[in-house]
């Protein structure tokens, strides 16, 4: 059982050996909307933790996706093509959107559960 | 007074209902050294007078009969249908807003429905937007979208792109930073995409599949700048693997009009629609089942993605959208392939006719075209200035962007050139008037 | 469905329209490798079958002809007629771009007093009348700003915009590569002075601003503002959006702007169109007027002309002169005003939103004190206990008769409703317009579950527009009907 991260822009990243798992939270997904397109980058891509990686959208947004962790894209949740409506229905599940073979540590600058809990804490 | 609505009782009942003693009062935010006396413009006139003040103005330009005009360059004269006039004039469609409110937009949201269809089948793509402002913006439109896609920042114009549509490419390309380079020998690993226009500005045929295939070796995306009426006979750009496809509209049911308002066109793959600029027409349905249309995937757009957006477009020419989906509507794949094998014909004539008058001669001998063409003419400059005052609008001359051809013509004919008015321009020239 | 598609009522048999005979031979072919083998696949449809479909569609419309439309920041006036009539002058119509100089010198004379005329407006010097639509012009206007830093050998790479900016304003600064930095609004709505003095340096190339800003209100401050950016060495771009406000009371130029964009299809009354064509005209102060697009219209002793030696103009940024159509019907407009019909209509514009603000103030919060200029913001958060939102409140004026009122801009506002009556609808309009506000707030109260279902007398309800994002369908397509 990994640790689970999460960031100030609202994605979570699981982290089990050296692989991550990124996806968006559900406070995310709910101040989205209903997700109507993911555009996530192809497996073999280098990412540094910061990095856009993505684009997430609704009807009424558009949101840039960062990368928590540096490493490589190993897989990207090609089920999210015809069924973006899983990001809303399960974020922290099958809504997940990248894998990454890490090639340091998770972060810098992550926060815990209780950390996010706390800054989403003032918004709800 | 003007279109002003109010009446002196009228103001004075709102006045009160504010609770203010004028109008004036409501301005005190407005600080009073920056208060204006008065605009220094004339009074205004009686309807009668301004469109007499407008008529002479109109009055002063001249106006060369239809059938006597064989100059092109982008902008030809062509057959209007009644049709499209009695449509766009409609003010449902005139005084529209933007339909960003479905329920109330059908009308729009499907008329445009339907350009966007005409437009991918006339081009052979699978996409098409909702158009945009002329075709040089929608060159430059699609370079944009091909340096976002690849990643890459140079493109590559191969051949001869309307000089204006290569000037905008450059303005937009210094605000972007990317950078326009000239010929298919530049193509290489860094190009973003490979843009050519068929047929070229003197109305030559290009080799667009042979382009298309270089810009895919060097791994770019390849830009079709079309002919609308070009495509009822020419591959289109998606029968030859291009990318983009995108081109000027204003042949199909606009006038010349001073060159505005006019229609850009852009078609692509359905790869690449997410990275389609300007407005989308989308199907969906209501509650109750109904078929309906709205803008879509507005995500995209500046007002949304604001300082991410690839472009800053946020309108189209909606109601030359219109009049071009009228066009098309009209003529159907048999009167668009009239339409261009008249003209094509006549043109071929026109062109064996003046290139046998002495001082004049085909500029690329053997080089195919469509419906205009390039002629050396010796000075060309008077013979035009002579033939304008004999009523007709003679070619175009060149030289003002390819000073190394400056004694180049280009004419144009299409269906609204008859053959008596073909006579009548080579007869001038023949017999030494011009 | 209400209307079927053209494609859906074409027959394959329909013959095409007729046209003349070529009249002439040429044995000329296209080289094979370049014909077209399939041909497109267009509707084929009789002309009365074309003009009564179309004619159908026309009627699924709301427009300006028929309703009021109450869209803060979109200046939604009356299309006066005869602007139409003078757009379709032959003299206008019929004029190729490559004409000789000397045979549209009434083309070309009607552009050069319409620039006079909207410099005089506005209070500045230069105008291109080039730019397509709004966002072009703002970007135009970047682009020349942006000219002018770097011909001084100056890096300024920043543009200031307030977080109450319409989305355009940063779009366009981002397609210039400007990095955007937000301006907070301070509590009254207007710009946070402070703020912007903090964030001025010697990067910043402009601050973007509108004034009346987007909450309708008068930056008071704006002389103070304009102060600060000259000296920090930056120019002050006029977003032209709200100029229905000001025209013979205040203008931008005397306020301290470099830079105005104009929109001729808001103020100066061109037809939208359905979205379009519009034109956005940039207007500058002397200093910018060298970097403005080319051609200019240029008058000389012996008539008017295409002035294209501009060495410093950055260039063009459409093709020919403009949209030149649309140019004659604005000129037609301020022509038939006159400097004292324009005052009058701004004043009547301020009225009226005052009028429509102290009415709508009993029924919605309305966040800012008045007074307001052209437009206000109201907010539809006090419904939220219901589980209404201010799009339920745009849908319920659809019901009854009106176009909606922006909703969801500006930003900073929650649930933002923002309405702007313009001069030209009249008081029992107004009247009637608050009715219907009144009956949906009532209704929000009452029964929100069928404001919820609102319009439900259109010929189409409320669209799923999630599904349309998620599997767009864009085109109409012939082997098992739509892709």
């Amino acid at each position: 059982m990994g640790e689970r991260y999460y960031t100030q822009s609202h994605e979570w990243v699981l982290v089990e050996g050296d692989t991550a798992t990124v996806g968006i939270t559900d406070f995310a997904q709910s101040q989205l909307g209903d997700v109507v397109f993911v555009e996530l980058p192809d497996p073999g891509k280098m990412v540094e933790a910061g990095d856009n990686f993505g684009v997430i959208e609704s009807v009424k947004a558009a949101s840039d996706l960062y990368c928590p962790v540096s490493g490589s894209v190993i897989e990207a949740n090609d089920t999210l093509g015809d069924n973006p409506e899983l990001v809303n229905a399960d974020p922290m599940g099958r809504g997940w959107l990248i894998k990454v073979r890490m090639n340091g540590d998770p972060g810098p600058g992550l926060l815990d559960e209780m950390g996010y809990a706390a800054l989403v804490g003032g918004s709800l | 007074m003007g279109y002003l609505v109010h009446s002196d009782v009228d103001r004075a009942l709102m006045l009160e209902r504010i609770g203010v003693p004028s109008v004036d009062a409501l301005l005190r935010d407005v600080p009073s050294s920056l208060r204006l006396p008065r605009l220094n413009l004339d009074r205004g006139i009686s309807e009668l007078e301004t469109l007499n003040h407008l008529r002479s103005l109109a009055g002063q330009n001249r106006v060369f009969p239809d059938r006597m005009c064989f100059r092109g360059g982008g902008v030809y004269r062509r057959f209007i249908p009644a049709a499209v006039a009695a449509v766009t004039s409609k003010p449902e469609f005139y005084t529209a807003y933007t339909p960003y409110q479905p329920e109330a937009s059908q009308g729009t949201l499907q008329a445009i429905f339907e350009f966007q269809t005409l437009i991918a089948q006339l081009t052979g793509m699978d996409v098409s937007n909702a158009s945009l402002y002329d075709g040089a913006t929608a060159v430059a439109e699609a370079a944009m979208m091909a340096t976002v896609q690849t990643g890459r920042h140079e493109v590559v114009v191969a051949g001869r792109l309307h000089p204006e549509y290569g000037e905008v490419l450059r303005t937009y390309a210094a605000g972007r930073g990317f950078v326009v380079l000239e010929g298919e020998e530049s193509i290489s690993t860094t190009t973003a995409a490979v843009i050519f226009q068929q047929p070229d500005f003197f109305g030559l045929l290009i080799d667009a599949p042979d382009l298309t295939r270089r810009a895919h070796e060097a791994a770019a995306l390849a830009i079709a700048c079309v002919d609308p009426i070009s495509l009822a006979l020419l591959a289109p750009p998606g029968e030859y693997g291009a990318d983009i496809a995108v081109g000027e509209g204003q042949q199909l049911g606009m006038s010349p009009s001073f060159g505005g308002p006019h229609l850009g066109f852009i078609a692509c793959r359905s790869e690449l629609l997410r990275r389609l600029p300007g407005r989308l027409v989308g199907q969906g349905h209501d509650d109750a089942g109904r078929r309906g249309f709205t803008l879509t995937l507005t995500a995209r757009e500046q007002h949304i993605r604001r300082e991410k957006a690839t472009s800053n477009i946020c309108t189209n020419h909606s109601l030359c959208a219109l009049a071009a989906s009228v066009y098309l509507t009209y003529m159907g794949p048999e009167g668009l392939r009239q339409v261009a094998e008249i003209s094509f014909v006549r043109a071929h004539f026109l062109a064996e006719r003046l290139a046998s008058l002495p001082g004049i001669e085909m500029a690329f001998p053997g080089a195919d075209f469509l419906f205009e063409f390039p002629l050396r003419i010796e000075n060309g400059g008077d013979r035009l200035q002579r033939l304008s005052g004999l009523g007709i609008l003679a070619g175009l001359q060149v030289g003002r962007w390819y000073p190394e051809l400056r004694d180049v013509v280009t004419f144009c004919c299409t269906e609204v050139n008859d053959p008596g008015a073909i006579d009548e321009l080579v007869a001038a020239i023949g017999d030494g008037r011009a | 469905m209400i209307e079927s598609l053209s494609f859906e009522l074409s027959r394959p048999d329909f013959p095409g329209p007729r046209l003349p005979p070529a009249g002439v031979d040429s044995d000329a072919t296209i080289p094979a490798h370049l014909v077209r083998h399939t041909a497109p696949d267009l509707p084929r449809l009789s002309e009365p079958e074309i003009m009564r479909h179309y004619g159908r569609l026309a009627s699924l419309n709301y427009s300006i002809s028929e309703n009021f439309y109450p869209l803060g920041s979109c200046t939604m006036k009356y299309n006066p007629v005869a602007n139409e009539t003078a757009a379709a002058l032959e003299g206008f119509a019929s004029l190729h771009p490559y004409q000789e100089d000397e045979t549209v010198q009434g083309a070309l004379e009607l552009m050069w007093r319409l620039e006079k005329a909207l410099c005089e407006i506005v209070g500045v010097d230069r105008a291109t009348l080039q730019p397509a639509a709004g966002a072009h012009g703002e970007w135009t206007a970047l682009r020349v700003i942006q000219a002018y830093h770097r011909d001084r050998n100056e890096i300024r790479d920043v543009v200031i915009v307030p977080d109450s900016a319409h989305g355009t304003n940063p779009a366009s600064a981002a397609l210039c590569g400007f990095k955007v930095v937000e301006v907070r609004s301070a509590p009254d709505g207007r710009v946070d002075v402070s703020d912007l003095e903090s964030k001025l340096s010697g990067r910043v190339a402009a601050l973007m601003l509108t004034n009346p800003n987007t909450l309708g209100l008068f930056e008071r401050d704006i002389l103070k503002m304009a102060d600060l950016v000259h000296r920090a060495g930056g120019k002050l771009y006029y977003d032209g959006a709200n100029l229905n406000a000001l025209m013979g009371i205040c203008r931008p130029g005397d306020m301290g702007f470099d830079a105005v964009h104009l929109n001729l299809h808001k103020t100066f009354t061109s037809p939208h169109g359905g979205g379009g064509p519009g034109a956005g005209p940039v207007a500058v102060k002397a200093e910018l007027a060298p970097y403005l697009p080319r051609p200019m219209v240029q008058r000389t002793e012996s008539g008017f002309r295409l002035d294209h030696d501009r060495p410093h103009s950055i260039g063009r940024v459409r093709s020919f002169a403009g949209n030149f159509l649309v140019l004659v019907r604005a000129y037609t407009y301020i022509v038939a005003m006159g400097g004292d019909g324009l005052t009058q209509a701004s004043l009547d514009a301020v009225l009226a939103a005052n009028y429509l603000r102290t009415l709508v103030d009993e029924v919605l919060e309305v966040p800012h004190p008045g007074p307001c200029m052209h437009e206000f913001v109201a907010s539809a958060r006090g419904l939220g206990e219901n589980g209404v939102r201010a799009l339920d409140v745009a849908k319920g004026f659809l019901q009854r008769g009106f176009y909606a009122p922006t909703v969801y801009f500006p930003l900073i506002v929650p649930e933002a409703v923002m309405i702007e009556p313009t001069e030209t609808e009249s008081k029992s309009t107004l009247d009637a317009f608050m009715a219907a506000l009144v009956e949906v707030v009532a209704l929000a109260r009452s029964d929100p579950e069928q404001l919820h279902q609102e319009p439900n007398n259109l010929p189409i309800g409320r669209l799923d527009e999630v599904a349309a994002a998620r599997q767009p369908i864009l085109r109409w397509r012939r082997v098992g009907g739509p892709d």
